[in-house]
């Protein structure tokens, strides 16, 4: 393997890995934060998505559809928090497993019932859509570029609104003690609010960049989910800095994994033997590195400070 | 009270004694199929095509095939062995359907295959043709209206042969379809295999396998991605621009169920199929413009399948006179194929799979913006699948 396409898969590793980021914050910081498990979270990257395709027709402007998806996305997260999630947070954890999983299903059945089972896709705009050259048989789309910069730019913003302002002081003692935080006269359920709408909306624009990449079709955003909880399980709950780490690391991993594992083991064991083995191992290698960091770190890379 | 409750059961009683008068009566008359197919989750819209292409044929001939009354009664197996196996089971016992057609997937085919042939119900398979029925177990109450899983492969390795393509990737999903269709290909193709890749079902980010791709120098990608995956490979491979140093062929890969999520960046693609929506007989222009009138949309393959079921289905039945219940009688008329395919030329192989044409097809948009697959040219004629030979029926 040649060191441009390593580059290459290094920086496909990156911008699966931001992506997963994106998705990942806001379920760490519901979870982390309110102490509530949300399923569907994966839910608000489909809805992103189709948010997108919708104001794209209206609209036939790229930009302008993900400025208007972003704002649907959060007033979509909102509305979800005021008529169900609010009910539920004083609730135990099987309660929420299960609503949440209902919500699941109503939103995929009427993605379904509103855009058709078909899968729709839409274009990325004009001046993003060509590919760089990179040597004389490597390219590299430029909107993948412009992915990992966008993921990148968000994660820096997140990062300094939790750990330098006012809001984020609030949510990180809120994730801590929120008694504590309630009883200096701070709007906890305000605060619940705009942490819930803040991940819809991130998980959304997650869905609204991948929309050009990947198809949009319901159901997209499940199996994202359960690599959102891995990244969360890994990168330590509620934390941050933890979801961007561990987020990174399993694009990388997953990656390069699916890529470098066949052809390893084609050094040792014989061909037939290594397309058989190598991908269903590079497609297991992630749950292999979670279960590892369970068992040497349980509280994640980077736990959020306090936290028990 | 008690009384009331009395009464009430009483009533049912007479209620449910009346309905079940009613439909022996209606028995008579008509013929009662059972279709289990997928309506939810992503192929939803395979399935889909699959009911719309029976139901246009049932709609032209005012409910009847073959002169005789339909019942049509649609199941979704919603892409679970278990489910389907429980679905085909009421049609065959609650419902005494006289037919089953079905299914999309041939994971589900095999999941209801023993059940249905073993009450001596007609199983007619508009899509799935799984390789395991059509040798030593062959049946004589299945038959196939679509292809043998392989044939599709064996004849994208013979276009390759004939393009010139001396290197190709292949890259299949990682069950048993994808590697069938792998196995299919080397079966004919002369050339060398630069790679063989696999990925997981329902892959969503294929950056890596192409930039692989890109590196290994070779004249053309053959790969077999249905649904969502085959959109997402697509549009991804076009945005790398590889289009400029390789070839994109494949099979259920830009298909009209994709196309309408793939547009141009399919346009141009090559595949292997046994129809296209373009082919110049009377029936099936008669066909394509009814269905798009009907239900607004390009038909697809799996749409032509079934509409050749549904006629396939009125030719035996107007030859038994509109009776199913002689069995032998049934079949005969069934092996007959006696009607006009939208394909051209179409018959059964002994093992009760077809022997048609299979050709080049190529992507195009059409002057109205849609898009679908026009043949390029034929590759086979009369392509019979391999394993016929096993069968002794």
């Amino acid at each position: 393997m040649s060191f441009t396409l390593l580059l290459i898969q290094c920086l496909n590793g990156l911008q699966y890995g931001t992506l997963l980021f994106l998705i990942a914050a806001g379920l760490t910081l519901v979870f982390g934060v309110m102490g509530f498990i949300n399923l569907a979270h994966g839910v608000q990257y489909m809805v992103g998505a189709y948010l997108v395709f919708a104001f794209h027709q209206l609209t036939g402007s790229f930009l302008v559809s993900v400025v208007l998806s972003m704002v649907a996305a959060l007033l979509f997260g909102l509305l979800l928090e005021h008529f169900v999630f609010r009910r539920l947070y004083g609730r135990d954890h099987l309660t929420q497993v299960l609503a949440t999983f209902g919500i699941i299903i109503f939103l995929n059945e009427l993605a379904k019932v509103i855009f058709g089972p078909a899968t729709l896709s839409i274009q990325p705009p004009e001046f993003l859509a060509g590919s760089i050259q990179l040597t004389e048989q490597l390219r590299y789309p430029v909107y993948r570029f412009v992915t990992i910069l966008a993921g990148l730019v968000v994660a820096a913003l997140l990062y300094v609104t939790v750990t330098r302002t006012r809001v984020g002081m609030l949510i990180r003692a809120g994730a801590t003690t929120p008694e504590m935080v309630s009883a200096l006269g701070v709007d906890v359920q305000k605060l619940f609010m705009i942490v819930f709408g803040v991940g819809a909306m991130l998980a959304g624009f997650a869905g609204v960049i991948a929309a050009p990449i990947f198809a949009i079709e319901p159901g997209m955003g499940d199996n994202i989910l359960i690599i959102a909880f891995v990244v969360t399980i890994i990168g330590g709950i509620g934390s941050i800095r933890g979801a961007f780490l561990a987020a990174l690391l399993v694009g990388l991993f997953d990656t390069l994994g699916r890529t470098l594992l066949t052809e390893g083991l084609e050094l040792v064991f014989p061909p037939s033997f290594s397309t058989q083995v190598g991908p269903a191992l590079a497609s297991m290698l992630i749950y292999i590195l979670m279960a590892v960091i369970l068992v040497v770190r349980p509280q994640g890379l980077l736990p959020a400070k306090g936290a028990a | 009270m008690k009384a009331r409750t009395k009464i009430t059961f009483a009533s049912l009683a007479a209620m449910l004694a009346m309905n079940t008068a009613l439909s022996s009566t209606a028995l008579a008359e008509e013929v009662k199929i059972g279709m289990v197919v997928t309506l939810s989750g992503p192929p939803a819209a395979l399935g889909q095509q699959i009911v719309d292409g029976f139901n246009l044929a049932l709609e032209q001939n005012g409910g009847k095939l073959g002169g005789q009354s339909v019942n049509l009664i649609v199941e979704d197996d919603e892409l679970k062995p278990d489910v389907a196996l429980l679905k085909a089971k009421s049609l065959i016992e609650r419902d005494k359907v006289d037919i089953v057609v079905g299914t999309v997937f041939s994971n589900l085919l095999q999941a209801i295959f023993k059940p249905v042939t073993q009450s001596k119900t007609f199983l007619i398979s508009p899509n799935a043709g799984p390789s395991t029925f059509a040798g030593k177990n062959c049946n004589p109450y299945f038959f196939v209206t679509s292809y043998q899983n392989n044939q599709n492969a064996e004849v994208s390795g013979m276009i390759a042969n004939e393009e010139g393509f001396e290197k190709v990737v292949l890259m299949v999903p990682n069950y048993q379809a994808g590697r069938d269709n792998v196995a299919g290909y080397k079966q004919t193709f002369k050339g060398e295999i630069a790679d063989e890749i696999y990925t997981p079902l329902g892959h969503q980010d294929f950056s890596s396998e192409l930039a692989k791709i890109s590196t290994e120098g070779a004249d053309a990608l053959f790969t077999f991605m249905p649904g969502g995956m085959g959109v997402r490979l697509v549009k991804q491979f076009k945005a790398t621009g590889l289009g400029d140093s390789m070839t994109f062929t494949s099979v259920f890969t830009t298909d009209e169920t994709t196309l309408p999520g793939q547009k141009d960046a399919a346009v141009g693609f090559l595949s292997a199929g046994n129809w296209a929506p373009d082919m110049k007989n009377e029936t099936n222009q008669a066909f394509v413009s009814a269905f798009e009138e009907t239900y607004g949309y390009v038909p697809g393959g799996y749409a032509a399948q079934s509409y050749d079921t549904a006629m396939l289905i009125a030719s035996a039945l107007e030859k038994t006179g509109g009776k199913v219940s002689d069995k032998d009688a049934m079949r005969k008329a069934l092996e007959a194929a006696d009607f006009t395919s939208v394909r051209g030329s179409f018959s059964f192989s002994n093992n009760h799979y077809p022997v048609q044409d299979f050709h080049l097809l190529e992507v195009a948009k059409r002057d109205d913006g849609q898009y679908w697959t026009t043949v390029k040219r034929t590759i086979v004629k009369d392509y019979a699948d391999s394993l016929h030979d096993e069968c002794k029926m």
